[in-house]
């Protein structure tokens, strides 16, 4: 398997992203080592998937090879929200566009996994962006050394 | 001698004087004794122009007594008469017909047909025939009979139709009735015509009905190729517009429509006769075509880069060569064909091997100018292809039936296979960590379809079976794993998990995060083809 890790920031509150796009244009959406999720030994208390009145990413449902009824993405598209042990909760986003393929369902009966493993078995989503926008998504997304500057950068900010 | 009847006279007669060669003239009169059409053209005019200028009293048959009393040796075949004709006694055609047929000679030897368009006049004799076997010959191909196969412009349909319906009138008059069907096609008047010659000129190959060697013979006519457009006009739903820009006015289409226009409709948008033309068709380039033969085989792949049909993204190739290329080559070139179609009981990656006796496969040879090889010459094909290259080798290369190659899709879905990985573990391992997976049997595994693939198949999960496994342990982070498995299990994924979506996977069974470095398919276990003593 070949994949690339590209890396995406939200916000102040150090919300990192991790997406992994293979060599077939497909993404992987995954909490990058630096979310606070992973932080200061929290335990997650749940996973919701229903992110608003009307949208359940569990609803999604695709069929055959053109991924039909999919539901369509764009960067800032929330995909789950996730409530932690101290109260504290998070939204994890799309951070590309494409369409929705699969939420990680494993995660709901073992939040562990989020904690444990999170660049595998505690992936958050999979999404198949256009054929024309599969090289352009990722663009706008930093490299592992970029990604590593501003983080260290951020380190230095914050106060002791 | 022509079979003619007193009651074929006002066809005859209509016919000459709408412009239509003899040959047609017979074949509107449902003249099936080939010799008729064999004859020069200008012959049967002759015996057409006495025939209609005879008086009724030196008839010889009385027309109700249809059963040919043949005394002729020029007739050969002659179909059982036709259900058509209803007849009465008729009077005797009037000697107008003889300034008609006066007219019709002089008309007659200078222009084109307006029935066949010179198909059955100039188009077809000695000189056509030669030019068919030079062009037979030219193209080098190993053959015992052939066919010839016709291709005619769909417009002679709607003048055939328009003739029809011009003699219907006459007929009709006279009590009779001419079915349409019972009319000679063009198409089979000039079969008759140049098989014979065909063969001559080939010195005794048999030209017959069905062949595996197809020569084609093709005219068009420019000209008249509007004639057909009205009819879409008047029958729409007979012509769907065709997604490559083909003409919609094909044969079949043409004549659904004509089968379904009204005669009152027809003639309101076609003359009747039809008008005659101002050249003959012309004859297109003559197109030689051989049934396909297929080839069967198992092959090895015992290289680690080689996929298995061409790599190429937009235009460029990513990897050299490939399995299907290789295979193909030396037996295209033995075969002499123009292509081919390779198929195979699953694939496998491009960095896998394939050990053990291999995997079926068949091709589907295009076009083979060669097809008679003897068991020696295919094994000597076999060598050339295995002395080709030593990233792939063949076996049990043979000639199969097209059914035969269903036998080989079968093992895709229903028979097991068997593979060796190299697996590589994260946390340090023993003999002992290891030794339970050989107790496995019959694990079932759910598998969500691979990331690797997503993008290319639908979403779906899989459940497959893992019959038996083994192990042979290499050091702290490796060991080889055997595996037995139903067809269509995804071996890779079972290792690494694929981010957990393979479950139960080899890492929840270790307990540690596994990978693979390595995979062989050790067996396909299919049994086509039938193998051939080394």
């Amino acid at each position: 398997c070949e994949e690339k890790e590209k890396y995406y920031m939200k916000g102040k509150l150090c919300e990192d992203h991790c997406i992994l796009q293979h060599s077939n244009r497909l993404c992987v959406v995954t909490l990058a080592e630096t979310h606070p999720i992973l932080q200061d030994g929290r335990a997650i208390k749940s996973i919701n998937y229903q992110i608003s009145n009307g949208c359940s990413r569990l609803n999604n449902k695709v069929s055959g090879k053109s991924k039909r009824g999919a539901q369509f993405l764009t960067d800032f598209a929330p995909l789950c929200r996730i409530m932690c042990s101290d109260d504290t909760e998070y939204t994890i986003y799309s951070c590309i566009r494409g369409r929705l393929l699969e939420v990680n369902e494993n995660i709901l009966e073992t939040p562990n996994l989020l904690l444990e493993k999170p660049s595998t078995e505690g992936y958050i989503a999979v999404i198949l962006p256009k054929f024309e926008e599969s090289k352009s998504i990722t663009e706008n997304l930093l490299t592992r050394e970029e990604f590593e500057a501003v983080v260290s950068k951020r380190s230095l900010s914050q106060p002791p | 001698m022509l079979p003619l009847k007193e009651k074929d006279k006002p066809i005859v007669q209509k016919l000459l004087s709408a412009g239509c060669c003899a040959r047609c003239v017979l074949r509107f009169c449902c003249v099936s004794v080939q010799a008729a059409y064999r004859q020069a053209q200008h012959e049967t005019l002759k015996e057409l122009q006495t025939f209609i200028m005879e008086k009724e009293n030196n008839k010889v048959q009385d027309s109700a007594d249809i059963k040919p009393h043949d005394t002729e040796s020029s007739q050969t075949v002659e179909d059982p008469p036709c259900k058509r004709a209803k007849l009465d006694p008729t009077e005797a055609v009037q000697s107008e017909t003889d300034d008609a047929a006066m007219v019709t000679l002089k008309k007659e030897e200078s222009s084109v047909c307006a029935l066949c368009l010179g198909i059955l006049q100039d188009l077809c004799g000695p000189d056509q025939a030669i030019k068919i076997v030079e062009t037979v010959k030219s193209q080098n191909y190993e053959f015992d009979t052939l066919v010839l196969s016709v291709s005619l412009p769909a417009q002679l349909c709607v003048r055939e139709h328009s003739c029809w319906l011009h003699v219907k009138k006459e007929v009709r008059q006279k009590g009779l009735v001419l079915d349409k069907d019972d009319v000679i096609q063009v198409k089979e008047a000039f079969k008759w015509i140049m098989q014979g010659l065909v063969t001559k000129q080939l010195e005794g190959v048999a030209v017959v009905s069905k062949s595996p060697f197809e020569v084609g013979v093709e005219f068009t006519h420019p000209d008249t190729e509007s004639d057909c457009h009205f009819l879409a006009k008047c029958c729409p739903d007979c012509f769907k517009p065709t997604k490559n820009k083909q003409s919609v006015f094909t044969r079949m289409a043409v004549v659904k429509a004509l089968e379904k226009i009204s005669d009152v409709k027809f003639l309101e948008h076609y003359p009747c006769p039809p008008s005659e033309p101002s050249g003959s068709c012309t004859p297109q380039d003559i197109q030689c075509l051989h049934v396909s033969v297929f080839i069967a085989g198992r092959y090895n792949k015992f290289c680690r880069s080689l996929p298995q049909t061409p790599w190429v993204i937009d235009g460029e190739r990513r990897m050299e060569s490939s399995v299907e290329e290789l295979i193909a080559a030396p037996i295209l070139s033995a075969f002499r064909a123009d292509g081919f179609n390779f198929s195979s009981s699953g694939r496998e990656d491009v960095d896998v091997r394939t050990l053990g006796n291999g995997r079926p496969f068949a091709m589907e040879l295009l076009n083979p100018h060669r097809s008679r090889f003897s068991k020696v010459e295919m094994k000597q094909v076999q060598e050339t292809i295995n002395k080709s290259s030593d990233k792939i080798r063949v076996r049990d290369l043979q000639i199969v039936t097209r059914e035969a190659m269903s036998r080989m899709k079968e093992g895709e879905e229903e028979k097991t296979k068997s593979y060796t990985a190299l697996v590589w573990t994260q946390k340090s391992i023993e003999n002992e960590d290891i030794s339970f997976i050989n107790d496995i049997k019959d694990l079932t595994l759910d598998q969500k379809t691979p990331l690797r693939v997503l993008h290319r198949r639908a979403l779906a999960i899989r459940q497959r079976v893992i019959h038996s496994m083994n192990v042979r342990f290499v050091d702290s982070h490796h060991f080889y794993l055997g595996l037995k498995t139903q067809a269509g299990t995804y071996i890779k994924e079972f290792v690494h998990g694929d981010f957990g979506r393979t479950k139960p996977n080899l890492c929840l069974l270790l307990k540690t995060d596994t990978d693979i470095l390595e995979l062989d398919v050790e067996s396909v276990d299919v049994d086509w083809p039938p193998p051939i003593p080394e």
